[in-house]
């Protein structure tokens, strides 16, 4: 199966520089190894219709062709022995401690702008700053209660966090799912190899909603809050909420009385305690942001300020995400904690600051620019592969608007060993873990790895033809 | 259990219910084609006509086709989109529906409604719709049965199955009203000729009834069919059977006592059941057969209403927005939903 296999001249999870297999990817590439093509053909049409039969899918927006499309998936796993998941897990609970102290701080005192860390314009001027909710408390002091940070790796293998996704982070089904995929269609390769399970991600998903309650006599009602079946990611709505028995709602299902959220069912109104919500903050109450939403609850706002529900997130946690923020999380990590950051930034140029913008225009070719607010692999170019055409679009953007724009080294992604047409190639790929904040932190091991199926292409997102793999946590 | 779930879980099996009544219904009118010497387009024309009428889209299909020959009404009721009643609408509703409450689905019952989606989408059932079609109708019957019998064994007999069960005796009560309304296009005095006897089998198969009939020594008549496809106590979908079927639904879910009423919709179940328990098919004949069962489709209709009152709309007593029956979603809603990032 790998006959041939070359890992060029990037840092590949399976084999090191010299093409040798790393001494943990041995067992598995000898089950691997052990099959013949057809055999892993027959396997891999198995995994595709198991995701097909279970609608397992996401929509592809302004695509006329059927809207629904299998996320496609790559049998090949991505393995992390035990040692590196013990520093990533402990890199990213100081980073989402951190980040959590910065909001409340951000929502309250103010604090590390009076101390001049980070320059109160930026914060400001952050599209997801949201000022009306400065001085309200939430429950806990918990205001990013699921994080979905990116990590990359690059050339020596050194882990960096690319972004931190502190909104809605989704793709935590796929985790889920890529394991059932990968245990049905290939069992024998799981044998004694010792992999970590992930199936209690949502049981410690409930525990964390039920954790921030603001009711403490009885059992919370915890719902989920979908903007609905349109959306890309219901399949994943839906499939959490089964997972941890919970009501998925749409808005229209909600209803605020006297300061307190109710949900309309058969038997009259039924009061809710915590809602885990997968609708931006923008969209969630008419009353209070964007009028013309259809999705949103009116007066849920006034019950949140209240602490009559808590919501997870948080509204307002898109600040600690804005990319330009993100330059300063090491700072902040300093700040709060009195701790170096475990894990690295990527070096990141801001737009806003002089130097910085002059270095970055006259090195457009070579970095990634990215929208500070825009996620999905869209509002970004990649210098390198750019047209000149494209590249004075994003210039002029960038001179226009220079507070919304970083720009980064391209970052050569690790790649991993991924079955393309007629054979083993390395694709480039990433990881999201999926942090989660209640009464303790907890990370589900490994998380989703997302690989660019096509060849060469380092963007992962998959609305930019995107796949994915199981990723496996080993025990030692 | 969320009014919208409750409303949803019934046009879900609502639409599931529909589809193999029509599959049936069509198959089986194409299968009586066979038996006559060739038809003339005018023929074939009064052939197909109550049939489409049946399902109330006669205006539609007039809009769309200038032919009214077995293919035009064949490919209307079966695979056009842009008919919202054809089969494979049907299916892609009842499946729209059951992935918006996908999480109150067993994972079977999910499979096979998404399974069927995938077949009546896909190449291979529109080859098998010009080549076999017998194959392509059992395929979507069966695929609908097994739905049912996944159903039956795979969910707890609580409020969803209620909902659940009122959507399909509905349906299948104002299918069985539907086909028999067939009968109305019989030409002239063709009531108990061969033509006549013809007609009274294809309905009872429509209905999926003939074997049930047989084994009951009923006369092959029109009186014969009448009671036993409206007035059966105990056929699955005789009028009679499903009214009392819809009334014990409702009562599960209210908790009431039979015969008594907490809303609405009970008393209109009601009303109707004791019509159907005390009533005979002399009623249907003074009155007229179509203007009868007119008469019953329309006390369906205000069944439905008064449970979508009752048990999706009351809630709601601080009204907001309406919710819309089926699967209807506006395209501003629909674009609102696609613009929330979902990091």
């Amino acid at each position: 199966m790998f006959k041939g296999y070359q890992p060029d001249k990037f840092y590949d999870e399976m084999f090191d520089a010299n093409s040798r297999v790393r001494p943990y990817c041995a067992p598995l590439m000898e089950k691997l190894g052990g099959l013949d093509e057809k055999e892993f053909l027959d396997r891999k049409a198995t995994s595709e219709l198991y995701f097909l039969r279970q609608g397992i899918t996401f929509n592809v927006y302004h695509d006329n062709q059927g809207t629904e499309r299998i996320f496609p998936f790559d049998p090949v796993p991505r393995v992390i022995p035990a040692a590196e998941w013990d520093h990533l897990e402990a890199g990213l609970t100081q980073r989402i401690m951190a980040l959590n102290l910065f909001l409340h701080d951000i929502y309250h005192d103010q604090q590390i702008l009076k101390d001049e860390v980070i320059p109160r314009f930026y914060i400001e001027q952050a599209k997801h700053y949201r000022p009306e909710f400065r001085g309200v408390d939430v429950p806990g002091d918990i205001y990013i209660h699921i994080c979905g940070s990116d990590l990359i790796r690059g050339d020596d293998g050194t882990y960096y966090v690319l972004e931190d996704n502190g909104r809605c982070p989704s793709g935590a089904s796929y985790l889920l799912e890529n394991r059932n995929a990968l245990k049905r269609s290939f069992p024998g390769i799981f044998d004694s190899l010792g992999v970590r399970p992930v199936d209690s991600y949502p049981r410690d998903l409930l525990n964390m909603l039920q954790h921030i309650s603001p009711r403490r006599v009885g059992d919370p009602v915890c719902v989920l809050l979908t903007p609905g079946c349109h959306n890309s990611a219901y399949f994943e709505h839906c499939y959490l909420a089964r997972e941890m028995g919970i009501q998925i709602v749409e808005g229209r299902d909600l209803t605020v009385v006297d300061k307190h959220v109710y949900m309309r069912t058969t038997r009259g109104l039924v009061k809710v305690d915590v809602i885990y919500r997968r609708i931006d903050d923008d969209f969630i109450d008419p009353v209070v942001f964007r009028k013309d939403s259809v999705l949103g609850v009116p007066g849920l706002m006034n019950a949140y300020r209240a602490g009559n529900v808590a919501l997870a997130n948080a509204v307002g946690t898109g600040v600690a995400d804005d990319k330009v923020i993100y330059y300063f999380v090491p700072r902040i990590i300093e700040y709060y904690l009195g701790q170096e950051p475990i894990l690295p930034n990527v070096p990141t140029y801001l737009a806003s600051e002089e130097e910085d913008r002059k270095f970055i225009l006259s090195h457009l070719p070579e970095l990634v620019v990215k929208a500070a607010n825009e996620s999905g692999g869209y509002g970004m170019l990649m210098g390198p592969s750019a047209t000149a055409d494209e590249i004075e679009i994003f210039r002029e953007r960038i001179i226009a608007d220079p507070r919304n724009y970083i720009a980064q080294p391209v970052v050569a992604l690790s790649r991993c060993p991924t079955w393309c047409d007629g054979g083993m190639e390395g694709r480039h790929i990433d990881l999201r873990p999926y942090i989660i904040y209640g009464e303790d932190v907890k990370i589900v091991p490994g998380g989703l790895t997302r690989v660019a199926l096509t060849r060469g292409s380092l963007v992962v997102n998959s609305s930019q033809g995107g796949g994915s793999k199981d990723t496996w946590v080993l025990r030692h | 259990m969320l009014s919208r779930v409750a409303n949803t879980l019934y046009w879900m099996v609502r639409y599931v219910e529909r589809a193999d009544n029509l599959a049936r219904l069509i198959d089986v009118n194409r299968q009586r084609l066979l038996d006559f010497e060739s038809l003339d387009s005018e023929r074939l024309r009064g052939f197909w006509k109550p049939i489409i009428q049946s399902t109330g889209d006669e205006e539609l299909f007039h809009s769309l086709y200038d032919e009214s020959g077995s293919d035009e009404v064949i490919r209307f009721m079966t695979a056009d989109l842009r008919n919202p009643n054809s089969i494979v609408s049907c299916i892609s509703l009842a499946r729209e529906n059951a992935r918006t409450v996908r999480d109150q689905l067993s994972d079977e019952l999910w499979e096979e409604i998404n399974a069927l989606h995938l077949f009546t989408k896909s190449h291979e059932a529109g080859q098998l719709l010009i080549s076999d079609p017998p194959k392509y109708y059992e395929n979507v019957r069966r695929s609908a049965l097994t739905f049912l019998g996944i159903a039956a064994s795979t969910t707890s007999r609580d409020e969803a199955w209620e909902f659940m069960d009122l959507g399909r005796h509905l349906e299948r009560a104002d299918k069985t009203t539907r086909f028999l309304d067939i009968s109305t296009y019989l030409p002239a005095g063709s009531e108990s000729d061969s033509t006549g006897v013809l007609h009274w089998t294809a309905i009872l198969r429509s209905c999926g009834a003939m074997g049930a009939f047989r084994a009951g020594h009923h006369e092959l008549s029109a009186r014969g069919v009448l009671d036993f496809l409206i007035f059966s106590k105990t056929f699955p979908r005789s009028v009679r059977y499903c009214t009392e079927r819809v009334d014990l639904s409702l009562h599960q879910i209210s908790g009431t006592a039979r015969g008594t009423f907490s809303n609405e919709a009970e008393r209109e179940a009601g009303l109707l059941l004791a019509a159907l328990n005390f009533g005979s098919t002399d009623e249907a004949f003074e009155v007229g057969l179509h203007d009868f069962l007119d008469g019953l489709q329309v006390r369906f209709n205000k069944i439905a209403d008064a449970v979508f009152e009752t048990y999706v709309l009351m809630p709601d007593r601080i009204q907001v927005r309406p919710l819309e029956p089926g699967a209807g979603i506006s395209a501003v809603a629909a674009w609102q939903m696609e613009q929330q990032q979902q990091q």
